[in-house]
């Protein structure tokens, strides 16, 4: 799809990040001492507190990911929103007042409260650098196409952005001013999704059956013809000839063609119409046509549209919360699939077809790619399901941005005030999810190529003006996002390696240079890496950040607070061998070799992709043993005296 | 070491232990139906909507009203004196 920048949008936009980054450098001129810096002076109100754990934790995955996913599968979305909900209950009961309590700056803090251990320091500082950057990659992948259709820059100016601004802000200002954005972007964020949402449940449902033309039904012998509805038939050849299922026609306005999927109904043989864009060195081609806006060239067509509503009614009107999903179970959507056309060159084309999907099928759990397995009967896709449920449960309570956020208000019971704000925001913008998915999914505005963009483009298909303040939001959501990971991943290094570990003497001005340094550093890290994944799916990112922050974190955090026979070792080693075990298996697994290193996936070594639900055992476990195999904790000082 | 372990935060932590294996079991429970019986996510159970929904939004409300009985029911710590300890120059 063509986006063409409007100058409301801009406007907005850059109103929107000014206004923030102004807001930074204004709050952050106090944060001088190291107190100040990587936990605001414990001085941050409860309520706001809680507010800027939205903002933290509804990142670009969050709002353009799981819309994307509910516009186009239905359903499947949705159970991220369950599994990172949950996870707040796991940091509201078990971990947010001990973390309070124990730590000071950073999770290798609380941590390390009983042991005084360089070691436990050095594993703690090395798994937060390791999830935080994990983490940074699909917030900067995700801001890079926001910036596409909004400003019209090309990915990599967008990456560049955003690292630019968010260095500014976390380098002026730290954990101050970072609590405010989130603040800000956190309230904004979920308020104008419920207006969406209002909006949209304001207009209903609209049935466009005729929206993408259909020929036939067509006999057998018709079908055979050299020319189908007055036009020729392209001889299936260069790839083509490969997919007897897909018909070209001669377009009548370009040099291009129409694509037809052939489908067999009872009337007869229906041609129902296709889209194709064929990538090669010379440019991009739509249906055979450059892509472009002038004559002769062509642009994808925006889907999303129901072919059918209950009682065959041409549109609903208004809806309610309830009714807006019983008349979508009792429509028909139009879903769309793509395939992959390899021609001769070693160009492809990607061929997307329709498939009219019953309503009552996109509510449903089972239909992307990556849940389907739970609807066949092997055991391994079911396991996949679990594990990714496991990880998403776990891995909020050991996301290091959030929990550095429990060190900047000033005791246990603000700290569990603030969650339960924070599980209130989140828990009420994840049912908004569902309607601005299947909003989305029904909106006529979607873009093939994009599904990330769901959300943004649904907001355009109710005005301009909510496109432009969507879009700003979801930038700044990102921004927020990195600088507190940025953040976290600059006060593992001064505070925890540097400090901690190398036990170098800094006063506190030094130690907040040091933080700045490496946030500069971390922050141009994240640039490079944000351009290098580009093409790697955002939820599918976000999955695997928590599946290493649960593996590495979880299980020596929930020990050391329950097991008073843990030590020293025993974290050491848990922390390890759950960081590396779920990093190793993820880089060894099915879904790693189709889309990093372009290999097949068959020969992939993991049984299956998520690793949650061996590794995080497997850290618990090795966390036990090594503590049996090693002097109890108490007995420590004896020894070693 | 900072504030030892005083009763009332004691008797929050046995709290927040129930509620949360309270939760467990509901959410091992719909992330299990899903695994195993992913049919009977697709029936109709309240005013149209089926299990799925019901469930899956049942688990969002679930965390909301179990996180304000938390709230409610937790005791207040004594204003420990770690306000001070937590500001104090590190190292």
């Amino acid at each position: 799809m063509i986006y063409e920048p409007s100058w409301i949008a801009v406007f907005v936009f850059f109103a929107f990040v000014g206004a923030t980054v102004g807001l930074s450098f204004f709050l952050g001129r106090k944060a001088k001492s190291s107190a100040g810096y990587f936990a605001a002076h414990g001085q941050i109100p409860w309520l706001v507190n809680g507010v800027a754990f939205a903002g933290d934790y509804l990142s670009a995955a969050s709002f353009l990911g799981i819309c994307g996913m509910i516009a186009s599968y239905g359903y499947d979305g949705f159970l991220y929103s369950i599994g990172f909900l949950a996870g707040w209950i796991v940091a509201l009961f078990v971990i947010a007042e001990p973390m309070k309590r124990l730590g000071k700056f950073t999770f290798a803090d609380a941590l390390d409260a009983k042991f005084e251990s360089r070691g436990i320091k050095a594993a703690a500082g090395l798994s937060t650098l390791v999830v935080s950057v994990f983490y940074l990659i699909p917030q900067m992948v995700g801001a890079g196409s926001l910036i596409q259709p909004l400003l019209g820059f090309p990915h990599w100016v967008g990456v560049v952005l955003v690292g630019i601004v968010v260095i500014t802000i976390v380098v002026t200002a730290g954990m101050v001013s970072t609590t405010w954005v989130q603040f800000l972007k956190g309230s904004l964020l979920v308020v104008f999704s419920a207006v969406l949402v209002v909006l949209l449940l304001g207009r209903g449902f609209v049935a466009e059956p005729e929206r993408f033309d259909s020929i036939g039904p067509l006999s057998q012998a018709e079908l055979q013809q050299a020319t189908i509805d007055g036009r020729s038939v392209l001889p299936p050849k260069d790839g083509w000839n490969e997919h007897d299922d897909l018909v070209r026609l001669q377009s009548d306005g370009d040099d291009g063609f129409d694509v037809y999927a052939i489908e067999t109904t009872e009337q007869g043989t229906l041609l129902r119409r296709a889209q194709s864009v064929t990538r090669s060195d010379e440019g991009t081609l739509i249906d055979g046509a450059p892509l472009g806006t002038v004559t002769g060239e062509k642009q994808l067509m925006p889907v999303g549209t129901i072919s059918k509503l209950p009682g065959d009614a041409t549109e609903t009107g208004p809806l309610g919360p309830i009714s807006f999903l019983t008349t979508l179970r009792d429509s028909e959507v139009i879903l769309w699939r793509s395939r992959t056309v390899t021609h001769g060159d070693g160009s492809t084309s990607s061929v997307y077809t329709q498939k009219p999907t019953k309503g009552s099928e996109v509510l449903r759990p089972g239909e992307h790619p990556k849940f389907a397995g739970i609807r066949k009967p092997e055991l391994v896709g079911k396991l996949n399901f679990l594990s990714l449920m496991l990880a998403l449960f776990c891995g909020t309570a050991s996301l290091p941005h959030i929990l550095i956020r429990y060190y900047t208000v000033k005791d246990g019971a603000a700290a569990r005030k603030s969650t339960i704000v924070g599980i209130a925001s989140i828990g009420f913008f994840y049912v908004l999810t569902l309607y601005l998915g299947l909003g989305a999914m029904t909106s006529g505005a979607m873009d093939l190529t994009d599904n990330n963009m769901a959300a943004p483009l649904l907001a355009r298909s109710i005005s301009t003006w909510l496109f432009a303040i969507i879009s700003a939001i979801a930038f700044t959501t990102v921004l927020g996002t990195v600088s507190g990971l940025i953040l976290a991943s600059s006060g593992a290094v001064a505070h925890d390696l540097l400090v901690g570990v190398f036990r170098l003497q800094l006063s506190e001005a030094k130690q907040v240079r040091v933080a700045k340094v490496s946030a500069v550093i971390v922050g141009a890290l994240a640039i490079l890496l944000g351009i290098w994944f580009k093409e790697l799916n955002v939820g599918y990112l976000v999955g695997w950040a928590f599946s290493v922050a649960a593996s590495a974190n979880l299980p020596a955090l929930v020990m050391l607070l329950f097991w008073s026979r843990t030590t020293r070792q025993g974290i050491i080693a848990s922390v390890l061998v759950g960081m590396l075990s779920s990093l190793g298996w993820i880089l060894l697994s099915a879904d790693t070799f189709k889309s990093v290193y372009g290999l097949d996936p068959e020969t992939a070594w993991a049984p299956f992709s998520q690793p949650g639900i061996v590794t995080i055992p497997l850290a618990f476990l090795t966390l036990i043993l090594v503590s049996l195999m090693t002097p109890k904790p108490t007995d420590l000082p004896a020894d070693v005296a | 070491m900072s504030a030892p372990l005083s009763d009332p935060s004691a008797s929050n932590r046995r709290l927040g232990l129930r509620l949360f294996v309270l939760y467990l079991f509901f959410y091992l429970g719909f992330v299990l139906l899903s695994a195993f019986g992913a049919n009977w996510m697709e029936r109709p159970v309240l005013a149209g909507l089926n299990l799925a929904i019901v469930y899956g939004a049942g688990l969002i409300v679930a965390a909301l009203v179990l996180s304000l009985l938390y709230g409610a029911m937790c005791k207040s710590e004594v204003p420990p004196k770690s306000d001070a300890s937590s500001s104090e120059v590190p190292r």
